[in-house]
Parts: C-alpha cells; sequence; structure tokens
C-alpha cells in the first residue's frame, strides 16, 4: 500500500529515466535532508547543552512575522548565533568545498589518488600562512590572506610549467605540482624551524581548526565556495565525457582544453578559499568522493552533488567531535577527520569490490 | 549537397609527417573504405578529419565550409567517429556511455530528455546492444565494447561515420552486423560512411569505393574491382596473394596460399 502511493508520488517527467538516476536523485534529496538535521544536531551539542525546544524557539524568533517571548538568556542566544552557527557554516561550506574540488581533481584526471592538494596548493597555503605567523602580531589578520594567495600562486606557477603550447598534458601537470610543492615544502620547513615561539600557532594552523571561526570569515568564503560549486556542477556532463579518452572528449563536441582550465581554476579557487581560514584538512577531498562513487556510481551529473553535500555533512560531524570530545580542549580537525574517516571508507571499500571509476 | 572534401592535405604530428597530398571526396549515401599497410596513415587521416590534429598544408572541407572555421560542437553534431581501441571508463554502464553521444546536442544545462533516450535505445536496439544496458563497461568483452561505440556514434545522429578498424575485435557474424548496419545507413539515411580496414575481402564486399594509402600517399582509388588486384597488393602491402571473382558477387576476393611443404 504504501509503496503503490509511493510510486503514484513520482513525477511523471522522471519515470523515463533508468531506476538508478532515480534513486540518485532521492539520494541527493536525503543529503539535503540530513545536512539541516545534522547542522540542528552541531547546534544543539556542545559545552552548554541546548535543549532543541529552546533551539527551536531561538531559530523562529530569528524568522519575520513571528514574535516569541524569550525564556532564553541572551548568553544562549549568543552561543547559538555568534559561536556555533558561523562555525558548523563554516565547516559546512569548507567540506563541500574540498569534496567537490577533490571529486572534480580525480575526475579531470581520471586519478583516483587526487585531491584538492593536487597541484602545490596544500604547500603554497602553508607557506603564505607561515609567513602570515611571523609578521608582527598585529598583522595577524593577514594571515588568511596570505595563505589564499599562496595557494592560488602555487598552482598557478604549476599551471603554467606544465603548460605546452595550446595544451595541458595531465602527467606534466602532476609531476609539475609534486617538484613545485616538494620546493615550497622545504622552503615552509626552514621558516618553521626558524620561526621558535610561534611553532605552536603554526603546527595547529597546518592541522586544521575552525575554533576560531567568526561571522565574517562565513561572509567572504561563501560566495566564493557557492559560485565556484554552482560552476563545477553545471560541468557534471564534459567531465563525464572526458572519463573518455581526451581525443574521444573532442570528438564528442567537448572542447577539452577550455574545460580543464575552467575546472582547475575553480577547484583550486574554492580549495584557497576552503584553507586560507581554517588550515589544511586532510582526507575529506579524497575519502568523500571515493564513499560517494561507490555508493551511487561514478556520474557526475549525481556524484557532484552527492558528493558537496556528503563533503559538508562529514566536516560538521567531524568538528563537532572536534569541539566536544575533549572538551574544553580542542582536538585538531585532521585528526578526526583521518580517524573517523579512514575506516568508515575502508569498510565501503570492504563492501563493493569492483571498478569505482 | 553535404560532402567531405580534401584538397591537397598532409597531415603528421610535430616534424614528422605522415600523410601528403591527399586529395579525395565522399558523397551522400557512400560508403568509402580506406586500406593499406600497418603505418600507411590511415588512422592519421580520421583524426584530421575530426579536427584533432591539424594539416601542416591543404585543407578539409565539410558541407562547404573549413572544418576549423566550425566550432566543436557543431563538428560533433555532423561527424561521429568510432574509435579503435577506446578508453571507457569502467564504472559506468552501457547506456550511459552511449548517453555521451547525446553531448553534441545538450548545452551544460539542458538534461537528457525522452527524445534523447529514444535515439539512445534506437542505437542500441540496432548494435544489438540494448541486452546489456544495464551492466558496466568494466564486465563487457572487447567486442561488446566496439558494439558500444558504433551505438554511442549512431547516438550522434551525424551526417557522416567516421570508423577506425571497427571489425578488429569482432567475430565473422558481427564483423558482418556492423558494417552491412554501415552499409544501411549509407543508404536509407544518405550517410557519409568512411572506414579503415585491414581486412581486403570486408572492404571489397562492403564498400563502394576504396582509396589504397601507401607510404603517406595515395597509391590509387576506385571501386573495388578497379582497385584490388594481385599487383597493387604486391606492390602496397609487399604481399604474394591470390586475387578470384568472389562466386556469387564476382567481387575480388583475397586469398592467401601457404605452401606448407616449403
Amino acid at each position: 500500500m504504501a509503496l503503490e502511493s509511493l510510486k503514484d508520488a513520482i513525477p511523471e517527467a522522471m519515470t523515463i529515466y533508468p531506476v538508478q538516476w532515480r534513486s540518485r536523485i532521492y539520494a541527493i534529496a536525503g543529503l539535503v535532508l540530513f545536512l539541516v538535521i545534522t547542522i540542528l544536531v552541531a547546534l544543539r551539542i556542545g559545552s552548554t547543552d541546548i535543549s532543541f525546544g529552546t533551539l527551536f524557539q531561538i531559530l523562529s524568533a530569528k524568522l519575520p512575522f513571528i514574535h516569541i517571548e524569550p525564556t532564553w538568556t541572551t548568553n544562549t542566544e549568543i552561543i547559538i548565533f555568534d559561536i556555533r552557527l558561523p562555525r558548523i557554516l563554516l565547516a559546512g561550506l569548507v567540506g563541500a568545498a574540498l569534496a567537490v574540488a577533490g571529486t572534480t581533481y580525480q575526475g579531470l584526471f581520471r586519478n583516483p589518488l587526487a585531491d584538492p592538494y593536487f597541484l602545490g596548493v596544500t604547500q603554497g597555503a602553508a607557506l603564505g600562512a607561515i609567513i602570515g605567523f611571523m609578521l608582527p602580531a598585529w598583522q595577524m589578520g593577514s594571515i588568511p590572506l596570505l595563505a589564499f594567495f599562496g595557494a592560488v600562486s602555487a598552482a598557478a606557477m604549476v599551471y603554467a610549467i606544465a603548460k605546452v603550447g595550446k595544451t595541458l598534458p595531465m602527467t606534466t601537470l602532476i609531476l609539475a605540482g609534486v617538484a613545485i610543492g616538494a620546493f615550497l615544502a622545504a622552503i615552509t620547513s626552514y621558516l618553521m624551524i626558524a620561526s621558535g615561539d610561534e611553532l605552536h600557532g603554526i603546527i595547529s594552523w597546518l592541522l586544521g581548526s575552525f575554533s576560531l571561526t567568526t561571522w565574517w570569515q562565513v561572509v567572504i568564503a561563501t560566495p566564493y565556495i557557492l559560485v565556484g560549486t554552482l560552476i563545477i556542477w553545471l560541468y557534471a556532463r564534459p567531465l563525464n565525457v572526458m572519463q573518455l579518452d581526451e581525443e574521444q572528449a573532442q570528438q564528442l563536441g567537448i572542447n577539452v582544453e577550455q574545460v580543464k582550465l575552467i575546472l582547475l581554476g575553480v577547484a583550486t579557487l574554492i580549495t584557497a578559499a576552503a584553507v586560507c581560514f581554517c588550515g589544511i584538512i586532510g582526507f575529506v577531498g579524497i575519502i568523500i568522493p571515493h564513499a560517494v562513487r561507490l555508493i551511487w556510481g561514478p556520474d557526475h551529473r549525481f556524484l557532484l552533488p552527492l558528493a558537496t553535500f556528503a563533503g559538508a555533512i562529514f566536516l560538521i560531524l567531524a568538528d563537532t567531535a572536534a569541539r566536544t570530545m575533549l572538551a574544553p580542549t580542542e582536538v585538531p580537525i585532521g585528526v578526526i577527520t583521518a580517524f573517523l574517516g579512514a575506516p568508515f571508507f575502508l569498510y565501503i571499500l570492504r563492501q563493493k569490490k569492483r571498478a569505482i571509476f | 549537397m553535404f560532402k567531405l572534401l580534401l584538397h591537397n592535405v598532409s597531415l603528421g604530428y610535430a616534424k614528422h609527417v605522415v600523410l601528403r597530398n591527399i586529395s579525395f571526396e565522399a558523397r551522400p549515401g557512400e560508403m568509402l573504405g580506406i586500406i593499406g599497410p600497418n603505418g600507411s596513415g590511415k588512422s592519421t587521416l580520421l583524426r584530421g578529419i575530426t579536427r584533432i590534429i591539424e594539416p601542416s598544408c591543404g585543407n578539409i572541407f565539410l558541407d562547404g565550409s573549413n572544418i576549423f572555421s566550425i566550432n566543436r560542437q557543431k563538428l560533433a553534431q555532423m561527424v561521429a567517429v568510432v574509435p579503435q581501441n577506446p578508453i571507457l571508463p569502467e564504472a559506468f554502464t552501457a547506456l550511459e556511455v552511449v548517453l555521451m553521444g547525446r553531448t553534441p546536442h545538450l548545452g551544460l544545462l539542458r538534461y537528457e530528455g525522452k527524445k534523447d533516450l529514444d535515439i539512445v535505445k534506437a542505437a542500441m536496439e540496432s548494435t544489438q546492444t540494448l541486452a546489456f544496458a544495464e551492466r558496466r563497461v568494466g564486465e563487457l568483452s572487447g567486442g561488446e565494447r566496439q558494439r558500444l561505440t558504433v551505438a554511442r556514434a549512431l547516438a550522434q545522429e551525424p551526417k557522416m561515420i567516421l570508423m577506425d578498424e571497427p571489425t578488429a575485435n569482432l567475430d565473422i557474424n558481427y564483423q558482418m552486423e556492423t558494417l552491412g548496419l554501415a552499409r544501411q545507413l549509407c543508404r536509407n539515411q544518405e550517410m557519409i560512411v568512411v572506414v579503415t580496414l585491414h581486412d581486403l575481402n570486408l572492404a571489397s564486399q562492403y564498400c563502394d569505393r576504396l582509396i589504397v594509402l601507401s607510404h603517406g600517399s595515395i597509391y590509387c582509388q576506385g571501386v573495388p574491382v578497379k582497385v584490388i588486384n594481385t599487383q597493387t597488393i604486391k606492390d602496397v602491402y609487399g604481399a604474394e596473394v591470390l586475387v578470384y571473382p568472389h562466386p556469387v558477387n564476382k567481387l575480388p576476393a583475397t586469398l592467401i596460399v601457404f605452401d606448407k611443404d616449403k
């Protein structure tokens, strides 16, 4: 009976699509719902426990035309709106950005080991951040800017070196990325030894953390990540076709060099926007795309949105664990993503032993 | 009239010239075979016609305009390619791979609709690939993959199909099915089919006209009866064979002779 009515609920237009597609569309809707629930739960949990009742009242009081007499303290409202919410939103944005960028890089390079940090982006960001740490204390605010600049210029350098005439051979790009990354890492290590007192701050930045999140970071990161992610979503079909070799993609009407340039550029920008505020968070960009691929298949039209939402959910959960597990001490989020992510990933990997690419 | 015209075309890679002064034309309804020994430039010629490599001199015209003045998407709406050993992503299903053939007809914002799915289904039916539409490419045999790329080319709804050794991985039944289908497309849908072949008997039986490539230039071209003879095959391939009229349709049939006592 229930199944029958569910069938009726399927829009007529969708019935022409293969069953697998339909189930993936429902999966996207499911993940969006799960993301909302995750955000609500993460808002509730923390050093001050706030009941769901109070949480909903506080949230709905913010809506226009609704007036609720406050039964809560201003403190609670500050915890929700100025401490937890921006932190959760930034974690979600960063998780989405890293997952979608990782999916893009893996698709472009047709290499399962590609991650958002493939093109020297990490090393560039780290170097920029360390230079920021070594500046006089009142200039600490420039760290994100320097990290962003470092990430983007490292990737641009890799790109410029790898370009041969009008084409961009992907293998050369990978090798140039490795070489530039190693070079920048050498400078970074030297500066770390030379930095003395700042070493602790630098190391915790390198491990990644959302503990210092404020609204202005969310405001700056949102447009980058939102627009970038949407652009990448639009390129889902070209990215699918590029899973064939480049020659076939061209013969199917794809302007391969242009697609590569756009996708690499956008993926690098959103990665840079993600790492510059919260440091280098490993594992999300590689584990989430593969987990999604294993569960829902390699079609980028579904893979990209699914990875985006799964990445957001995963990093919000990881950050919630990071701030509550050893409270009041914060665990570096990179530790959590690897500690929780790796076993989960290995579990799915064991479940399905077949081609995932 | 839609036609393919090559005028004094030279093609090659970097400084190495593979093909020199190639001129020919192909008209709708015509099945054109390209034969020649390994390394004579058959695949290079097809890569030139699809803009993968640029001619060092000469021009290629399609429908009256130089192919370099047609944008890639427009070109792919007219010309489909069945490559020789294509890389196909293993985790995609057969249906998803054939659907990629609709790419030139869809913009970034358009989703595949009922029309596209119907075209894909018809293409898969005529190539006998519909039976494994839901299976993953990684599980398919070489011959099944080859027919899948033919289906993908059909899904493009082109005016011209270029086939690079389409029978290489096929058993004798599917060799006949595939070339028979190509021939049918020529006749019924006024398509141009250009096909490279190693098998001289298939070339002779199915093609209306043959171009023989040797050492990077055209050795001769014409109808199979004129082109395939003992002398040509000795000159071009360096092989001693017998050529007899086919007992049924009198087209030239090539026989190899191996003297076991030697």
